[in-house]
């Protein structure tokens, strides 16, 4: 039952054998050992398990593994591999996050929100991270750290 | 001469920011255990009121992988924190659906889902108690018919043969005689479902019980001390035995104070010794089995007299604890005691009533039953100001409870900034001044409450530090507060930094683990910025006059003329003297012979409050000293309706609260920000709906809804009141629950002064806004 896949990791190959019906999020946290993406809802509602597929952001409790085979993932530790990214700086100067439990998952969401579009008005980047929820911030710091970036590109 | 502070109350980056921002930060689900780790899988109840006639547990333990089974004939104890009322597993009868009946623990977490679909049950279903007002009735079927035989702290009062779990009283005054002279007197009912914490991260546990007879768990939790001991307690282990290690929690809101599924990984590890076991909670689970805020009823008698002043208060609270109150006894009794909001009223009559029903165990929650009790209350005061023809904002004013005015319970209020709360909110939001939609279907108007919050504790709460120097002048401060989001990190490693004068990058602040870290009763109550802040500021007060002696003794300087500044000790008398503290804080300090005076820093401090009693009259509620302070603050939010569709937009808010002193100004805006959010889902989106056999029908984030960054206003404004704490650290008292309190209230006074129409029962959906206008237009008809 188990296949081999392939894929890129945060820039590095992976070989790994898995089951056809296990979620992308599990093998990245109990068999690859990347923790920054967390579970919060295991339905694809809350975000906090975001990744980045080939640049863009999925939720992967709702990703089976295999489907990934070829592809390439980047997770927050992908991210920031070479120094924090401004984004993250911003985040840190604005204490963004409180308990932090939705961070790594914003800072994904946010991240491909920069890539595409690296100056948004305020909405666009509400709509973007619309999908990642936050209990503790109120989101005002969040956004105010995003638009801080975006606006010193 | 009072020192300028150089850390307390400035901006700064919180300590906790860079592990969270990198991804670095640890949550229990990110620790690893090995390949030995087991895993816990439960069998919920599908009845919400049954009793359990059999369990058959043989076909699953055939099952492969499986390890344990384990059920309530194993494990009959009772826990609780106020009132032992919980059944790690219940043998008898089930409560509420979802309650945990037996457990498996096996190789995989699919082996032990698949094994626990074999367990075998045989139930006869009870008639099923949704609603407290029923429940209360006399003839009401018992819910917990042993309720007399529970073990229970000396201040709470069961009531064997009902479904009554606690009742507190006030009588104070004579309610009925000032009812008669009242020139004004109104009544009238309001309604606050359940709803749930929704932290991000459920809860999670691991347990592994060594062959050594230890247990360790890696908890998910803002309680690890109240755990450790009841776990103790109830497991009948040595408390030297048990340890309990937290880890960064990710969202608590009370949600993770005291104990919940922590016990069944508990016992699932005494099963399986040298085992690492882990339960962790589905979102489902999340949402029937952790607790949620008890659902309130509340009948309010209020009576003002001609010049505008409230002569009389009575107020009936009916309180839906669910299955259990262990815990949520306590919301009942803090209430009961605080019932009159933030106001001076003479005569006082309140009924607190804790209410078993067959809906999950309720227990603590971002602001401990206030938030309900203010909805109705400051519903209550603007409908009051509006009878007797005052600005609800004046009204709210004259019968703000100044310093020294008797509380409910007779006591002296505290030093308060409550008026400098409610004017700066009210010029915030421009009160008074008319902002139109200029879409002509959409109508805008504002709304105000004031509020007030005690910490509630027993009144032996009490917190400890200690903290240790490095060779490098560092120091690790050791504490047992949890680091929730909210700051408390920074909040210790500020007065640690203001008293030893030491940059905050050198203070590294530890999470608990009760095995090293000194005591702390729980981070609950908004309260450990002020107790554990004050057994930090002792500690830290400690260590300096180690290293004042130390360096007195070596240099044979008077300590009076030695002050520490920035990192180095120096010398009032001799401008030239400085000494890092990183020479000397470990191996002391040479002397000319050769030898050395000194050795290792460590400074520690204490905090319990000494003029606390929960002695009362329990007829009057008088007598005692039950609470240690409160906490006072005013919010108001500018909405906009939608006449055609009902939706509630809130373009602008304000709140202020009374902090004493913001140790962390940026964080406690941060609370604020976060806390009204959190309220408005309360007050606009969030009710969990239960069908008619108790089960819940949206227990996840689709059918659940908490606010997304679309949802929140645009226009937010945090603002700080500091009107010192005598008590507190620097001046400081909690301010974190407090931020959820004036939200519902708020809103739906907002809504009659935009449309004429009195919601009583929230959340205020669109559908109740288009009920209420319909009814309105016909009474207007009729």
């Amino acid at each position: 039952m188990k296949k081999e896949i392939n894929f890129t990791l945060n820039g590095n190959p992976v070989k790994i054998e898995v089951m056809p019906n296990e979620k992308l999020l599990d093998v990245l946290r109990d068999r690859l050992g990347v923790k920054s993406p967390k579970h919060g809802c295991g339905r694809g509602e809350c975000g906090a398990c975001s990744v980045l597929l080939n640049g863009k952001s999925i939720r992967s409790c709702i990703t089976l593994a295999i489907e990934v085979d070829g592809q390439e993932i980047t997770t927050l530790e992908g991210l920031e591999k070479n120094g924090m990214t401004d984004l993250q700086k911003s985040f840190l100067q604005h204490n963004s996050f409180q308990c932090g439990f939705c961070a790594p998952g914003m800072t994904i969401t946010a991240t491909e929100l920069l890539n595409k579009n690296p100056h948004p008005d305020e909405e666009e980047v509400r709509e973007a991270i619309a999908g990642n929820l936050c209990r503790c911030t109120g989101y005002q710091n969040i956004i105010d750290a995003i638009l801080d970036v975006s606006k010193k590109e | 001469m009072e020192r300028e502070l150089k850390y307390v109350g400035k901006r700064a980056v919180r300590i906790d920011g860079l592990e969270k921002i990198t991804g670095a930060a640890k949550y229990t689900d990110d620790l690893d255990f090995g390949p030995s780790m087991l895993y816990v899988a439960v069998l919920e109840s599908p009845y919400a009121h049954a009793i359990i006639k059999n369990i058959d547990t043989s076909e699953a333990e055939k099952m492969p992988g499986v390890r344990a089974v384990l059920s309530g004939k194993d494990f009959p104890e009772k826990f609780g924190l106020y009132l032992k009322d919980n059944s790690i597993f219940p043998a008898d009868r089930v409560r509420y659906i979802g309650e945990q009946v037996a457990a498996v623990v096996a190789e995989t977490p699919a082996q032990a889902k698949a094994a626990v679909k074999k367990i075998k049950v045989d139930y006869e279903p009870l008639p099923v108690l949704q609603n407290p007002l029923d429940a209360i009735k006399p003839d009401a079927p018992l819910i917990h018919p042993d309720l007399g035989k529970y073990e229970v702290v000396p201040w709470l009062y069961p009531q064997p043969g009902t479904n009554i779990a606690h009742v507190r009283k006030i009588r104070k005054g004579d309610v009925d005689k000032a009812f008669e002279e009242a020139e004004y007197v109104l009544e009238d009912w309001y309604h606050v479902p359940h709803v749930v914490h929704a932290p991000i991260e459920t809860h999670i546990s691991v347990a592994l019980y060594s062959y050594d007879g230890r247990l360790t768990l890696w908890n998910s939790t803002q309680s690890p001390h109240t755990q450790r001991n009841i776990i103790a307690h109830s497991l009948k282990i040595p408390h030297k035995n048990v340890r309990v290690i937290a880890s960064y929690v990710g969202g608590g809101f009370g949600g993770k104070a005291g104990i919940s599924m922590e016990v069944i990984a508990a016992v699932a590890a005494m099963k399986v010794p040298g085992h690492p076991v882990k339960l962790r909670w589905t979102r489902k689970q999340e949402f029937q089995n952790s607790s949620q805020r008890q659902e309130l009823y509340a009948h309010i008698k209020m009576g003002v007299n001609k010049e505008g002043k409230i002569i009389a208060l009575k107020h009936e609270l009916f309180w839906d604890v669910g299955a259990s109150a262990e815990y949520g006894s306590n919301v009942v009794n803090a209430t009961g005691f605080s019932a009159t909001g933030p106001y001076y009223i003479p005569n006082v009559y309140i009924d607190s009533f804790a209410i078993y029903t067959n809906r999950p165990p309720c227990g603590a929650y971002r602001g401990f039953g206030y938030s309900e009790f203010h909805f109705g209350i400051e519903s209550h005061m603007d409908r009051m100001a509006k009878m007797i023809g005052m600005d609800p904002v004046e009204f709210r004013r004259k019968n703000a409870i100044r310093r020294g005015q008797p509380v409910a319970y007779g006591v002296e209020m505290n030093p308060t900034g409550i008026l400098e709360c409610i004017d700066k909110v009210a010029e915030k939001i421009e009160w008074g001044k008319e902002d139109k939609s200029p879409d002509p279907t959409k109508v805008r108007a504002k709304g105000f409450a004031a509020v007030w919050k005690a910490p509630a504790m027993p009144p032996n709460e009490s917190s400890a530090a200690f903290l240790k120097f490095s060779e490098d002048g560092s120091i690790n401060l050791l504490v047992s507060g949890m680091e929730l989001g909210q700051g408390f990190l920074t909040a210790m490693a500020k007065i640690a930094a203001e008293e030893l004068s030491l940059p905050l990058e050198k203070i590294r602040v530890e999470l608990p683990d009760t095995d090293r870290n000194p005591y702390e009763w729980q981070t609950v109550a908004s309260h450990v910025t002020w107790s554990c802040g004050n057994a930090v500021r002792r500690a830290a007060i400690d260590a300096r006059n180690q290293i004042l002696d130390t360096v007195s003794r070596a240099y044979h300087i008077d300590k009076a003329n030695l002050y520490l500044e920035d990192g180095k000790v120096k010398c009032y008398t001799d401008p030239e003297f400085e000494l890092p503290y990183e020479d000397f804080v470990i191996n002391g300090i040479e002397m000319p012979d050769g030898t050395f005076r000194g050795g290792p820093i460590m400074g520690h401090g204490m905090f319990m409050p000494e003029f606390t009693s929960a002695k009362v009259n329990p007829e009057t509620g008088l007598g005692g000293h039950p609470n240690v302070h409160y906490t006072t603050g005013a919010g108001a939010v500018e909405i906009e309706i939608d006449k055609e569709t009902g939706r509630i937009r809130v373009l602008k808010m304000a709140e202020a609260f009374d902090a004493g002193k913001a140790i962390n100004p940026d964080l406690v805006e941060g609370q604020i920000i976060g806390g009204f959010v959190q309220g408005l889902g309360t007050a606009l989106w969030e009710e969990v709906k239960f069908d008619e056999n108790g089960r819940i029908l949206n227990p996840n984030f689709t059918d659940y809804k908490i606010p997304t960054a679309l949802d929140v206003p645009r226009d937010m404004n945090p603002i700080i009141v500091e009107v010192a704490q005598p008590d507190g650290p620097f001046g400081a008292r909690g301010i974190a629950e407090h931020t959820m309190i004036p939200v519902m209230p708020a809103v739906a006074n907002a809504v009659e002064n935009a449309l004429g129409i009195r919601i009583k029962d929230v959340p205020i959906t669109p559908e109740k806004i288009l009920n209420a206008l319909k009814e309105k237009e016909q009474k207007n008809e009729n």
